[in-house]
């Protein structure tokens, strides 16, 4: 490649993400959204029958609040496993860095209970 | 070995010790009615944090094997950030409390956010970068939406956190063609990687998209669509923290990459730089100008300086760096005060936004509109006030650095910014009769919004000394 050309390189390829990256943005605005809408177009599709109700039900919060506390845990355990396996080979650093975890994990759990996450009623 | 690290990462480890007392006191303690108390006791100790750092911060320590920098470019960043969101929190407090917006989780997440930044600005590696500024993100996404029950401010949350999550992706792609072109994500390593001159194809292309990630964090064009509807959406308060401290943090962190990882290569990233810069300043300029809502007006404003303060990073050069310093924080302390005056408007206890509330208010609030003038001249960069020389240091760097048409297409642009905020002063002098704005008399309020005008007036004798604390900091990160 012409060396002078190389020199312009970097503004070219960030030329062609801002420019990807735009189009993006706006096509899929424009492809995506409805136009002319009209009940039977943006109601949910259903085989055979009218729709019952609504595409957008409304989930009960707790549900994602659940899901989001068992991934917080479910990764721990994932980074408690290996460290247990070497645990005779690892470093007092490498033990005392895993207490320091648990220790905010803690503090973290104690204020979901506190808030009343856990509890379904 | 592991105690000089941690003794290095002291400020950040107290903060984080403090955000986590203040999420117990607060949930065990009187809940939402203590969220005042832990507002101030989080202020206090960033206010003592950056005391401590500015004043006892020395040399050049290394921590975790280069991932974590505390120099002078490092301390100068953290303190601007950690006084402006303690003075952000301490201002946004009454107008919260008496919305119901106070809860005890906001100064945890703001706490945590500034935890992000100071990690950010230190970083000395890639992931050490990433840890940063997700920590920030995360929490700032939740900040925005603190307005639960309105669908505007939970519209900005989720514009904000997805476009803040495609922005990380781009990020972490760029990252990752750094790290596999570079074999190493230490700066000092890609540095040495990167060479002199010009850098591998590979790398490059790595390059551009870690500037288009951090492009998204500093809400430059075109990668600023976010910013006018979060900016909006979100409660005020929220709003004066986006446009503070997140800016410093992002600015830093962008000129830390630059220059501390791709430092040989300078003429490769500046033209980017020189880009953005050159769009960010127009359009912020420009898309302001039809805005009648003053937070969206604001939203482009700092767009626009944006742009500017990336002119000095476009240099490349150590007086560029230096010029951004002196501008961000500049522009931080302006900002402060025209937000606590936007704090104050409101009617019959209602926030309002609408610049034609402001209509003669000068009128029925002398003093208080002689403030707001002196900000907004400053941030139009009017010359007798701190602003301009903001501006002018960044000019200078561009033109030494050889970038004339940045330098004259910035004069150029910030004529025509002027206009809007020049119409602000116009309405509240001149404006026609109507509805006018109450004022919210929180001494709090006052407060900022008087002090931050003396800052504008009183900071050209000599600009405070941060002439030489930001020659100081640009030396040790640009050699």
């Amino acid at each position: 490649m012409d060396a002078m050309l190389r020199e312009y390189l970097p503004i070219l390829v960030f030329l062609a993400i801002a420019i990807a990256l735009g189009l993006v943005l706006m096509l899929s605005a424009l492809l995506i959204a409805v136009r002319n809408p009209d009940p039977e177009k943006v109601s949910a599709y259903e085989c055979g029958f009218n729709a019952f109700d609504d595409a957008r039900m409304k989930f009960d919060v707790r549900f994602y609040l659940v899901s989001i506390l068992f991934i917080i845990f479910d990764l721990e355990i994932a980074m408690l496993f290996p460290w247990a396996v070497a645990f005779a080979d690892i470093s007092m650093t490498a033990f005392w860095s895993m207490m320091v975890f648990l220790a905010v994990l803690t503090v973290g759990f104690a204020y979901e209970w506190k808030k009343g996450a856990l509890e379904w009623e | 070995m592991t105690s000089t690290d941690l003794n290095i990462i002291l400020p950040e480890i107290l903060l984080a010790l403090g955000a986590m007392a203040g999420l117990m006191a607060g949930v065990y303690g009187g809940k939402d009615r203590s969220a005042g108390l832990i507002c101030w006791g989080i202020a206090g100790l960033m206010a003592a944090l950056a005391a401590f750092i500015g004043l006892t911060g020395f040399g050049d320590n290394v921590a975790f094997g280069g991932m974590f920098h505390d120099d002078g470019f490092a301390r100068f960043a953290k303190v601007a950030i950690l006084l402006s969101a303690a003075g952000v929190l301490v201002m946004g407090q009454d107008y919260m409390a008496r919305r119901g917006l106070l809860r005890f989780e906001y100064p945890v997440l703001v706490a945590l956010s500034v935890v992000g930044m100071m990690v950010m600005v230190s970083a000395g590696d890639l992931m050490a970068l990433y840890m940063g500024l997700e920590l920030q993100s995360l929490a700032l996404y939740v900040v925005s939406a603190l307005r639960r029950d309105s669908v505007k401010s939970t519209e900005a949350g989720l514009k904000y956190f997805v476009l803040g999550a495609l922005s990380s992706g781009l990020l972490l792609y760029g990252a990752s063609l750094v790290y596999g072109f570079a074999g190493t994500t230490v700066f000092s390593g890609i540095l040495a990687a990167a060479g002199d001159g010009q850098a591998p194809i590979g790398l490059l292309i790595g390059l551009v998209f870690v500037i288009a990630g951090m492009a998204f964090k500093v809400s430059a064009v075109p990668f600023h669509m976010w910013t006018p509807d979060v900016y909006e959406g979100s409660p005020t308060p929220v709003t004066a923290f986006f446009a503070t401290a997140p800016k410093i943090a992002a600015m830093a962190l962008f000129a830390r990459v630059m220059h501390g990882a791709f430092g040989g290569v300078t003429s490769d990233w500046s033209q980017v730089i020189a880009l953005i810069s050159l769009l960010s300043m127009f359009l912020g300029a420009i898309a302001a100008i039809g805005q009648m809502n003053i937070k969206r007006l604001m939203a482009y404003s700092s767009i626009a300086h944006m742009g500017y303060a990336l002119m000095g990073l476009a240099a490349g050069t150590q007086f560029g760096v230096q010029a951004m310093l002196i501008y961000m924080a500049i522009y931080v302390a302006m900002n402060v005060g025209t937000f606590a005056f936007i704090l104050s408007m409101e009617q019959d206890g209602t926030p309002v936004s609408d610049i034609r509330s402001l209509n003669l208010y000068a009128k029925a609030e002398p003093g208080r509109a002689l403030a707001l003038l002196v900000l907004l001249f400053s941030l139009a960069g009017v010359p007798p006030f701190l602003g301009f020389f903001g501006k002018l240091y960044v000019l200078r760097a561009a033109y030494e650095a050889g970038l004339v048409w940045l330098a004259v297409a910035g004069v150029i642009a910030s004529v025509i910014g002027a206009y809007y905020y020049l119409r602000l002063v116009y309405l509240m002098w001149f404006g026609a009769e109507g509805s006018s704005v109450d004022t919210n008399r929180a001494p709090v309020l006052w407060v900022f919004l008087m002090g931050s005008a003396a800052v504008m007036v009183f900071g050209v004798i000599n600009l405070f000394g941060i002439e030489g604390a930001a020659a100081a900091a640009a030396a040790t990160l640009v050699p």
